[in-house]
């Protein structure tokens, strides 16, 4: 398997259908993301991105064009891709740990007590294991969002599609998790595909990043290899001169290229 | 440090799982104050709030006993608090007689009337809740009820009573029939709410783990619309309980209502204000009872 070629998406167009006539969102696009590569879409709210990353992850059907995950076409969700949505999604009524075994139950076709095992060590691995008996209500929102992954993570997807993850968090919890993100990614090896409107997270997780013009029918409109070494350090990056200059680039398109008429 | 309890802010998915979990949180905001140091003097100052609560409960009972004394003591035909106390004594020292068809205690009464509202509302139940899960899931299904529902909803339940002595023959299905009716739009109509409710992210969780449609229903959709279910019984309930008095009057038999008014006839007006007050205690506690309920499923 070509694994330069892991996720492809091609020709990819997206029309909606609304009241006042049809909606371009997205009008060919192009992306190819290698095995292991974490991918972030950039760009101004109302770009097109979610809708994207909603197209990888089956929820939505293309007008236009198809994705290949792994050789094979995306005909719909499915449990070979894990989505981590922007608001958690967890099942109030459920605990962590059932939240997380839901979805380990549905994937693998192994006894129970493995099943529990893969539970416990999902959550072990986003540090939640003294939180696997509480209901989400009880936990706050950046332990939320760790169960999110966690969800998503242990099911063992083929490619982990993050929506906007830390969006809804305070700057510090999102730093945190941030950091705790691309331990996890660093460990796992796992392909990202995440949607982002932060700068600063983009070039901090990505590998690359692939910037929207703005909609409708937005498109690509640039990219940026991220070449900074890892394991990378938040601390050290500040006060790197590739950091900054990366920085500016993917600022440069945002609020110069793509600056968007105040709404 | 400041005595003033700091609201938490209630944030559930519909109104009513809000104001409970908003009464719930005021039970903990009470049960959670802080052991104010000895020194400061001032919690001494002011009496613990539930003794306040039930000063002010107790209060407004003895307001509302000496108004009742004072209509009573201006002529008329309504019986003084002392005399209503005294028969309910005796009424309630043997609430379980039975003299014939028309001489029961008021405990059998009372039954005979739970009875009907439980058997009338467990077949409402059993009818409302697929099909408002059907109404809710199926927007053709809600287009074409919608119309009828709404134009049968504000009928009065009892306005059915005589298509029910039609159908039935008899009084006891007819009553029966009318708390069926009465009780089915709120359970139709609260589950199809819920159901049309349930957060989009919650299916797309679904939907991304290609859950099976058995494990969508018992995940997500049953324990997502439960809370809806909750208050459609709620509603149900409250209103079966004051439809089964006036439809008892109509068709006779055992029941709190007719019961009610056998004593009209007979003139015992004591009794049938001990019948007013009984049939509100039992209505609160029917409420009382299912605000528990959906206190133990709500899930915010």
């Amino acid at each position: 398997m070509d694994s330069d070629r892991y996720l492809c998406i091609e020709g990819i167009g997206m029309t909606f259908e609304t009241r006042k006539g049809d909606f371009v969102a997205l009008e060919r696009i192009d992306l190819t993301v290698k095995k292991g590569e974490f991918v972030s879409l950039i760009g101004h709210s109302g770009c097109g991105k979610s809708t994207l990353l909603n197209l990888v992850a089956g929820l939505l059907r293309p007008t236009e064009g198809g994705i290949l995950l792994a050789e094979r076409e995306i005909a719909g969700p499915g449990p070979d891709r894990g989505v981590v949505f922007q608001n958690h999604s967890l099942l109030p009524w459920l605990t962590c740990f059932d939240n997380v075994y839901l979805a380990v139950e549905r994937v693998f076709p192994e006894k129970k007590n493995l099943l529990k095992e893969r539970t416990h060590t999902a959550l072990a691995m986003v540090g939640l294991t003294h939180a696997e008996a509480k209901y989400p209500h009880e936990l706050s929102g950046g332990m939320k969002q760790r169960v999110g992954i966690a969800r998503a993570l242990a099911i063992e997807p083929k490619v982990l599609l993050l929506d906007e993850p830390f969006g809804a968090l305070d700057a510090l919890t999102r730093a945190n998790l941030q950091d705790e993100l691309m331990r996890i990614v660093g460990n796992t090896k796992a392909t990202v595909l995440m949607v982002t409107h932060d700068v600063d997270e983009a070039v901090l997780l990505s590998d690359r990043i692939v910037m929207m013009t703005n909609g409708p029918a937005a498109r690509i409109g640039g990219m940026v290899e991220v070449d900074l070494p890892r394991p990378r350090e938040r601390l050290a990056l500040a006060g790197s001169r590739r950091y900054m200059e990366l920085r500016t680039t993917v600022m440069d398109f945002l609020y110069r290229k793509q600056l968007k008429q105040a709404a | 440090m400041s005595a003033v309890p700091i609201p938490i802010r209630a944030t559930g998915p519909h109104p009513a799982a809000a104001a409970l979990a908003a009464r719930a949180d005021a039970a903990i905001t009470r049960r959670a104050k802080p052991a104010a140091p000895a020194s400061t003097g001032y919690r001494r100052a002011r009496a613990p709030e539930w003794i306040v609560r039930a000063m002010a409960m107790l209060a407004g009972i003895a307001l509302f006993v000496a108004l009742w004394e004072i209509v009573a003591r201006q002529g008329g035909r309504i019986p003084a608090p002392g005399a209503v106390w005294n028969a309910a004594v005796t009424i309630f020292s043997d609430p379980f007689y039975s003299k014939g068809p028309n001489d029961q205690g008021i405990g059998w009464n009372v039954l005979s009337s739970l009875k009907r509202v439980g058997i009338g509302f467990g077949l409402a139940a059993a009818v409302g809740i697929p099909l408002g899960f059907m109404i809710g899931r199926f927007k053709f299904l809600s287009d074409m009820s919608a119309p009828i529902i709404a134009m049968l909803k504000p009928v009065s339940p009892l306005a059915w009573l005589p298509i029910g002595l039609l159908l039935f023959k008899a009084a006891n299905p007819a009553a029966i029939y009318v708390i069926f009716v009465c009780s089915l739009w709120p359970m139709i109509v609260n589950t199809a709410v819920g159901v049309r409710q349930i957060p989009q992210d919650y299916l797309n969780v679904a939907r991304v783990l290609n859950l099976s449609e058995w494990k969508v229903f018992t995940t997500i959709l049953f324990p997502a619309v439960l809370p809806y279910m909750i208050t459609g019984v709620r509603l149900s309930i409250g209103v079966a309980w004051l439809v089964i008095v006036a439809a008892e009057m109509l068709t006779g038999g055992v029941g709190i209502g007719f019961w009610v008014w056998d004593e009209w006839n007979n003139l015992k007006v004591e009794h049938i204000i001990i019948a007013i007050f009984t049939i509100g205690i039992v209505g609160l506690l029917l409420e009382q009872a299912l605000v528990l309920l959906a206190r133990r499923f709500s899930y915010s």
